[in-house]
């Protein structure tokens, strides 16, 4: 059995509560990395961390990028859209193919 | 392409030429791993932009709302209102094998008393924007999790087909060329001996020839 995560700012997270998926507030990008690793390590198989958070730790999500679980899903903030997701989306196909061709 | 750094042997010639078949098997089928994996992929990817999309548009919704309703109650209130869910969410994960890369299947259980029953706070001190707020965000869950299952395999799958791609190309490119050169090098190298050991031959009887009978 796994369970759900969401990490970003306080006032972005906070509806995700209501859904029954287990919240973690933080602002500071070092304490994210190592909660991340945290959740990664222990029983989370979905972690939704919002776009501002997600462009400031990439080289921790990254590390979990070629691993079946867990995955982590970067979500819009309160702040508004940064458009990293669809980005990511773009990235994927460069990767497959050599160049983006559903853009 | 260069040749490579093998003796002329007979023997040398029979282990490349059954290297040069295995080479062959293999770019065969990775070829038919890559085009397949590709076919599934694009399909995958189209859907993930898609689901991207939406959810996006959906927790934008949520989340103005959720700032409406910030505004409008204390933060205290807003403490107690979701504190406690009426829901647990659990998850099950299963794997998939696709054309060997592993991917995650999710299953959503939730623990609760009713399944309409999303709001864990009576209505009398919360702002109905929270109502708003918590019932988009409640709608766009089963897609987040789809979207969540999606793009995890869109990722792995990428991998496995970069990697697969690079193995075709190196025996398309390097492995076959460099063994059909070989191969090559080392037959006319055999054909070149025995020519010269018939010429050797045929010289040598001339020679006995022409000391028995003196011509």
């Amino acid at each position: 059995m796994y369970k759900i995560a969401a990490v970003g700012d306080k006032d972005s997270i906070y509806g995700f509560a209501s859904l029954g998926i287990t919240i973690f507030p933080v602002d500071d990008s070092a304490e994210a990395a190592k909660l991340i690793r945290k959740l990664a390590e222990s029983e989370y198989g979905v972690i939704y961390i919002t776009e501002q958070l997600a462009s400031r730790i990439s080289a921790e999500t990254e590390r979990y990028a070629s691993m079946p679980l867990p995955a982590i899903i970067p979500v819009p903030g309160v702040r508004g859209n940064t458009g990293i997701g669809l980005e990511n989306v773009s990235k994927f196909v460069e990767k497959a193919v050599g160049s983006d061709i559903i853009s | 392409m260069a040749v490579m750094n093998v003796n002329p042997t007979r023997m040398e010639l029979t282990n490349l030429k059954r290297k040069l078949v295995t080479a062959r098997r293999g770019h065969k089928l990775l070829k038919d791993k890559r085009d397949e994996l590709m076919r599934r992929f694009l399909d995958m990817v189209r859907e993930n932009k898609a689901l991207r999309k939406e959810v996006e548009e959906g927790v934008k919704k949520a989340n103005v709302a959720m700032s409406v309703a910030r505004c409008v109650m204390s933060d205290k209130a807003l403490d107690v209102a979701l504190m406690l869910p009426t829901q647990e969410m659990h998850l099950d994960v299963t794997e998939k094998n696709v054309m060997s890369v592993m991917i995650p299947e999710f299953d959503v259980k939730f623990r609760t008393a009713n399944e309409h029953d999303i709001y864990s706070y009576g209505f009398a001190n919360t702002s109905g924007d929270l109502d708003t707020a918590v019932k988009a965000l409640s709608d766009i869950m089963p897609k987040m999790i789809r979207l969540a299952e999606i793009e995890k395999s869109c990722r792995l799958m990428a991998d496995e087909i970069e990697k697969t791609r690079r193995r075709v190309n190196a025996l398309e490119h390097v492995m076959i060329p460099q063994y059909e050169e070989t191969i090559k090098y080392i037959t006319m190298k055999l054909d070149e001996n025995e020519r010269s050991t018939t010429t050797r031959l045929m010289k040598v009887k001339d020679m006995m020839l022409a000391k028995a009978h003196n011509y």
